[in-house]
């Protein structure tokens, strides 16, 4: 760090410029968390305030978990994420490694072609998804969100990836060529542990559109059977009337299972970016 | 152990030729080195040689095996980087070990092929650290260390001490020359550096634009050079070339100094030839300050005005006015000269060479 951005005046203004910005972003979530260890009343009473002795109350927790399907909700939508997650993590990397790897006809156009999803909604094409699953009888399973998601992850992953590939230098690709390694070990014991910092980022911006999503649910997969928790906490939002206690509190539990996860990848994140520093 | 030979060698990208056809036999534990400016084909040859650029013509053979469609790995070579190019993620056990892990041996094999080599390499205290914790010098020592563990038939070099700094490229010098001496296997050694090449290889590969220009040791390529891109390349400070024409018995030079035409090459010219006139730096010295003094056979001495010198302790480089360009000599037991005085210059002319200035061939018969 250079020696001006420890000077005091400095230091706190980028903290309160920091802090400012966590605030603001953090608040919303907060007023979720805050409201549902409240009553009802309290909560429109006096959303800002925190539970107090006589406005706690854990009704939408008992009514979230007394709706004895949550467990399985939670259970599709991890099982939706980690598997999506891991298909695009997988696919993108090898995809990136052969745009960045190796020389052939059309490399760019097909680098270009790859990463164009990044530009065009997946939802736009809603329509002939449902057709294709109903064509193919996986409309109400699992396997047709971790498909979706997968292809929705791939564009980004692709050209993030491929970036970050390009720069593992082909010295070291070299010598495990002539150390003995295949292709697939290069990549797999080289060039995967190298670009692990950036396999995180790619892995948070997935993860979370993944875990939020109501769209695909929705329209994909809404039996009983498959619902994401997403899409679970919309059955306490009615037309006319509206469990907020237990909206709120199906809210709150759905961030932890994604917060550990973010928590595992973050570390990972800093951990690569620390180890480039002082190589 | 094995010999490498290239045959008709050619690289080429699309419609543009790289390496143009070179043949070239490396007898079995010779140290070759690969030297030329930078462009000049010698790293692409030697990634021919290993396997990681692919051959457009001509045939490459290890062992008297042909190997062009062969992967490196199969190819039982090692090569050293210039990025050393250590696993990152790893230590140096394990980067030294990898290769031998890959190839399916015992966890007491490769630990005692390991230790071996960081024995011979001095490495045994680091061997538990990462990359990242070693200097420059230690990288490029587990680097080799690397490739001596797989005990290939031949080692291949690319540049190995560009990225140190001169002293420790001196120190490395040494090391790779010892490390020859224990290991006595084949080693192509590519550098751009003249004295690494002089100084560690058996013979020397002179390339230039995708052809060799000459093949020697490193005594022939110094004293013979067989074009004047050789003469002018190795050699350090290179030598003095200066385009001349014959004329009855002596050199003439553009403006109008003359020098009479060495013996050793009377027959071999006619008056009219354009040639180009060369002299090392070392026989050509302020009279009575030479490397040859007293033994000299045909000596031509003249007046020239000094335009800077170059004091290095026990010598001094003399740069002085020949014929309108600054011309190097070299000043042994140096006496204090300053920029302005005039000089008594003795240009040993038994060792000139005379380049045909048309095709940069040598002369000399």
């Amino acid at each position: 760090m250079s020696k001006a951005t420890s000077s005091p005046v400095r230091s706190v203004a980028a903290h309160a410029v920091l802090i400012t910005y966590t605030v603001i972003a953090l608040f919303p979530v907060f007023l979720i968390v805050i409201n549902s260890f409240k009553s009802r009343n309290s909560i429109f009473r006096s959303p800002l305030s925190l539970p107090g002795p006589e406005t706690f109350d854990p009704i939408g927790y008992t009514t979230v978990l007394k709706q004895g399907d949550f467990f399985l909700y939670f259970q599709n939508s991890l099982i939706v994420t980690v598997v999506s997650l891991f298909l695009v993590l997988l696919f993108g990397a090898m995809a990136a490694f052969a745009l960045s790897e190796y020389r052939f006809k059309g490399n760019t156009m097909m680098g270009l072609y790859l990463a164009l999803g990044i530009m065009i909604p997946i939802r736009l094409g809603t329509v002939a998804i449902l057709q294709l699953m109903v064509a193919s009888g996986l409309v109400n399973t699992l396997t047709a969100l971790i498909l979706v998601y997968t292809a929705q992850g791939l564009p980004l992953a692709v050209f993030i990836l491929a970036e970050f590939m390009k720069q593992v230098s082909d010295d070291l690709k070299n010598a495990g060529r002539i150390d003995g390694l295949s292709e697939y070990r290069i990549f797999f014991r080289l060039v995967l542990p190298l670009v692990r910092p950036a396999m995180a980022t790619v892995a948070v911006f997935t993860m979370i559109p993944i875990w939020n999503d109501l769209w695909f649910p929705l329209i994909l997969a809404p039996s009983e059977a498959t619902k994401t928790v997403t899409l679970g906490a919309q059955i306490f939002i009615g037309q006319y009337v509206t469990n907020w206690n237990a909206v709120l509190a199906a809210l709150s539990l759905a961030i932890l299972p994604v917060l550990v996860l973010y928590v595992i990848f973050s570390r990972q994140l800093i951990r690569g970016i620390t180890s480039g520093a002082v190589k | 152990m094995a010999t490498v030979s290239l045959k008709k060698l050619t690289k080429r990208y699309g419609p543009l030729e790289i390496v143009h056809g070179i043949d070239l036999e490396v007898a079995d534990r010779e140290f070759i080195a690969l030297v030329g400016p930078s462009g000049c084909g010698k790293s692409t040859t030697l990634r021919m040689i290993a396997g990681l650029e692919e051959i457009s013509g001509g045939a490459v053979e290890i062992g008297g095996k042909v190997v062009n469609d062969l992967p490196p790995r199969s190819r039982n070579i090692s090569m050293v980087f210039q990025s050393y190019a250590l696993y990152p993620h790893m230590t140096v056990r394990e980067n030294m070990g990898f290769s031998l892990k890959i190839a399916g041996r015992s966890q007491d094999e490769i630990a005692k092929r390991v230790d071996e080599a960081a024995a011979i390499l001095d490495l045994n205290h680091l061997l538990e650290r990462r990359p990242s914790q070693l200097s420059g010098g230690q990288r490029q020592r587990v680097a080799m260390g690397r490739a001596i563990v797989r005990d290939p038939d031949v080692f291949l070099f690319d540049e190995p001490l560009s990225n140190l700094d001169a002293k420790l490229r001196t120190q490395m010098r040494t090391e790779i020359k010892k490390l020859h001496a224990k290991v006595k296997s084949t080693v192509v050694y590519v550098t751009h550096d003249q004295v690494e090449a002089m100084t560690l290889s058996d013979r020397i590969v002179i390339m230039r634009d995708g052809y060799i220009e000459q093949v020697g040791t490193p005594d022939e390529v110094f004293k013979r050079p067989a074009t004047r891109f050789v003469a002018g390349f190795i050699g350090s400070p290179p030598m003095n070339l200066r385009e001349a024409i014959v004329t009855d018995g002596k050199l003439a030079f553009p403006n109008g100094t003359k020098l009479p035409l060495p013996r050793q090459f009377r027959d071999r010219v006619a008056a009219g030839d354009k040639v180009v006139f060369g002299l090392r730096p070392d026989d050509a010295y302020p009279t009575g300050h030479g490397l040859h003094s007293g033994e000299e056979t045909d000596v031509h001495a003249l007046e020239l005005p000094v335009t800077v010198t170059e004091p290095l302790g026990n010598e001094t480089l003399v740069f002085a006015d020949f014929d309108g360009a600054d011309l190097v000599a070299r000043m042994l037991n140096p006496r204090p000269l300053k920029s302005g005085d005039k000089v008594n210059m003795s240009f040993d002319l038994s060792q000139a060479h005379l380049f045909s200035a048309e095709t940069g061939r040598t002369l000399r018969a």
